[in-house]
């Protein structure tokens, strides 16, 4: 389904997020693999539209809690590309001050926690920030990304169901992406749909298509209306699919190239560009001129990080303890 | 540094009367819940009409004075009790976490350990966690799944505090620097030295009542206190150990051998000086705990004081623990497992003698 009441300027915008998502990661990946960035990188391509749908309906203040593929979430949310460039190349003028790294990319002072990089681990913190939103009655909310794959460990359910007896502003965010690393959700789950589980703890549960942006934020805008209002949070599964592979070092055999060529038909970025074409809202030459600026951007964040300083070695031994 | 005796005479001086360790946690948590509104209970069965406060009462009333918002009855589940807690410490509260037994905390080790403890780190130290979580350990013929001592696991964690008061003067102190604490601290409770039962055999007769003044105090984190001194041999110690070390150096001064008795109170942070001090001056020591002996916090002492003291010791640094097994059932295992006045004092006599 589609919005109505998102304007020229917002549709813009998240289809200029999306590109920002997408193509920081292409940029990352190409960096890694010549090996100017330390670490690994789990990649999101594919799944912008989900992250960009959930943050564009959230408002100052609202939370995001992600996972150990937090890139996009943390450029929905807003953070800037500088400061999460300069993380991944663990610099001082990173997000995290070169102490998170990919998986733990996140400001809370804007809008996200840093990421939880243990599958399901992120839950439960969700659940605790919308309880403290709650009892400090405001009517901020939090937007609890994970994976398919977490929705079978128990930190899912412990605090899904407390979340509900409570009703606590969260919105539970399941992007679905078919694969935990390379397990297929079939494999792992007997329900068709994460969402079914919503019953089990008393709470609306939706299953969306994840890669229709303006579907996403109509989902997450309802929810979150809801759980503003006090009515307590929502599961919404979004059904996407990650193009990349698992991590830096996975080329993905494990997936029918029928099954991946399928998905590749329904880029988010590219079926968005071809809806607002035919809308009206944008020509081709000023998504190309857009794509320049994504890249302009880009190209000021890589040298921002590579120009930002290292930190002290001696860093590690503070931050420990307030 | 240790509080000088003065002042715990000054306090018992004015002390209204004696209460128990409960009653002390519980006169702790009220007061700092009139204090600050962000203070929350958070754990089952704490706050049920008609139920009993948790499991050991310590909750006990708390609810009808403050409410169930501020009192906030879980499901099991204490995962999502320690996350939900340090999401919602993040998130502005300070939330006081409860389990039922501290063996559960394994349930919650994820969010402990790699969550509430890693938080801040990992964020560049943007953020902080101000939750405590209280825990019940000790073996109370309960068998494996309800008598372990878990300080050692929980002080390998960096981030995380550890206290572990042995008396309700200090356990209503350390808890109220706990709650004020901007770091998650895991707050120890011996079961025996609560006093809800009075002085339980299974304690060795001990006496659970406690002198509280009626002032508020606080109890700074990482001071040791000298419970008793001596010249001939420290023991450190703490929890029920620290009772059963001081009754030990009550019968070594029978026979001349005056032991230094040190209650370390909290664990992270460790203070290191009174602890080395005294083992330079009595130039022996033995560590006294109830944890299974490898790898418990007395290993990490053992070896600090190996490296700190070396040249000042006149014999090799000694540990009384539990074995490496499981905490038994039966009474006449769990009295052999446990470390005992007899054992500690057999141990320290013969520091004291064959050196």
């Amino acid at each position: 389904m589609t919005e109505t009441d998102l304007g020229r300027g917002r549709k813009l915008a998240m289809y200029r997020r999306m590109l920002l998502c997408r193509m920081f990661e292409e940029r990352v990946y190409y960096m890694f693999l010549e090996g100017r960035l330390p670490g690994t990188v789990h990649q999101s391509a594919g799944q912008e539209a989900s992250a960009v749908g959930v943050c564009s309906a959230l408002a100052e203040g609202d939370v995001v809690t992600s996972t150990h593929r937090p890139h996009s979430h943390a450029i929905a949310r807003g953070l800037p590309v500088n400061s999460l460039m300069a993380e991944l190349f663990a610099k001082t003028t990173g997000c995290c001050h070169g102490k998170g790294g990919s998986m733990h990319l996140g400001d809370l002072a804007l809008g996200m926690l840093p990421a939880i990089a243990i599958v399901g681990g992120g839950i439960p913190l969700a659940t605790g920030q919308a309880l403290a939103f709650q009892y400090l009655r405001k009517e901020n909310i939090v937007a609890c990304f994970f994976g398919d794959g977490a929705a079978n460990i128990g930190t899912f359910h412990e605090a899904i169901n407390m979340g509900a007896i409570w009703n606590l502003p969260v919105i539970y965010v399941c992007e679905n992406n078919r694969y935990g690393a390379s397990t297929a959700v079939e494999k792992v789950m007997k329900v068709k749909h994460v969402a079914d589980r919503a019953a089990a703890y008393g709470i609306p549960g939706e299953t969306i298509d994840g890669n229709d942006v303006e579907g996403v934020y109509g989902a997450m805008s309802r929810a979150g209306e809801r759980a503003r209002a006090g009515a307590g949070p929502t599961l919404l599964e979004l059904e996407t699919y990650r193009i990349s592979g698992h991590s830096r070092s996975d080329p993905g055999r494990y997936r029918p190239q029928d099954e991946v060529a399928a998905w590749r038909q329904r880029d988010p970025i590219e079926s968005y560009e071809k809806t607002l074409i035919a809308e009206g809202h944008l020509r081709s030459e000023d998504a190309g001129q857009i794509k320049a600026s994504v890249e302009e951007e880009l190209d000021e964040a890589v040298k921002y990080a590579e120009g930002s300083p290292d930190p002290a070695k001696e860093e590690c031994l503070t931050d420990v303890f307030a | 540094m240790s509080l000088p005796d003065a002042q715990t005479c000054k306090t018992e001086a004015s002390a209204r009367n004696k209460m128990t360790m409960v009653e002390a946690l519980r006169e702790a948590l009220r007061e700092e819940m009139r204090r600050d509104e962000r203070v929350i209970l958070i754990g089952e069965d704490i706050g049920v009409e008609g139920g009993f406060g948790g499991a050991f009462t310590v909750t006990l009333g708390l609810a009808e004075e403050f409410g169930h918002r501020r009192v906030m009855d879980t499901p099991i589940s204490e995962a999502a009790i320690a996350g939900v807690s340090a999401g919602a410490a993040v998130g502005g509260l300070r939330p006081v976490a409860d389990v039922q037994y501290g063996d559960f905390l394994f349930i919650a080790m994820d969010q402990l350990a790699n969550q509430a403890a890693k938080l801040r780190y990992m964020s560049g130290g943007k953020i902080s966690v101000p939750m405590v979580m209280r825990a019940p350990v000790g073996a109370t013929t309960r068998g494996a799944q309800h008598g372990q001592s878990l300080e050692g696991f929980f002080m390998h964690v960096p981030g995380l505090k550890v206290a572990c008061p042995s008396n309700p003067y200090d356990g209503k102190g350390l808890l109220k620097t706990a709650i004020r604490d901007d770091n998650p601290v895991i707050f120890f409770e011996h079961k025996l030295l609560y006093g809800s039962k009075g002085a339980r055999k299974e304690a060795g007769g001990i006496e659970v009542l406690g002198y509280v003044p009626e002032e508020e105090y606080l109890i700074p984190f990482g001071q040791a206190k000298i419970v008793r001194p001596g010249r001939d041999v420290t023991i450190v110690a703490n929890l029920l150990m620290v009772h059963r070390s001081v009754a030990a150096a009550a019968i070594l001064a029978e026979t001349g051998i005056e032991a230094e008795v040190i209650d370390i109170r909290t664990l992270v942070p460790f203070d290191w000086d009174t602890v080395t001090e005294s083992a330079r001056r009595t130039r022996k020591l033995l560590i006294v705990e109830e944890d299974n002996l490898t790898g418990g916090w007395g290993a990490e002492v053992a070896a600090r004081v190996g490296e700190f003291c070396f040249g000042y010791l006149d014999a090799p640094v000694r540990r009384v623990a539990a074995p490496d097994t499981p905490v038994p059932f039966a009474p006449v295992m769990e009295r052999f497992y446990i470390p005992s006045v007899e054992s500690i004092s057999a141990i320290a006599r013969e520091l004291v003698s064959s050196y």
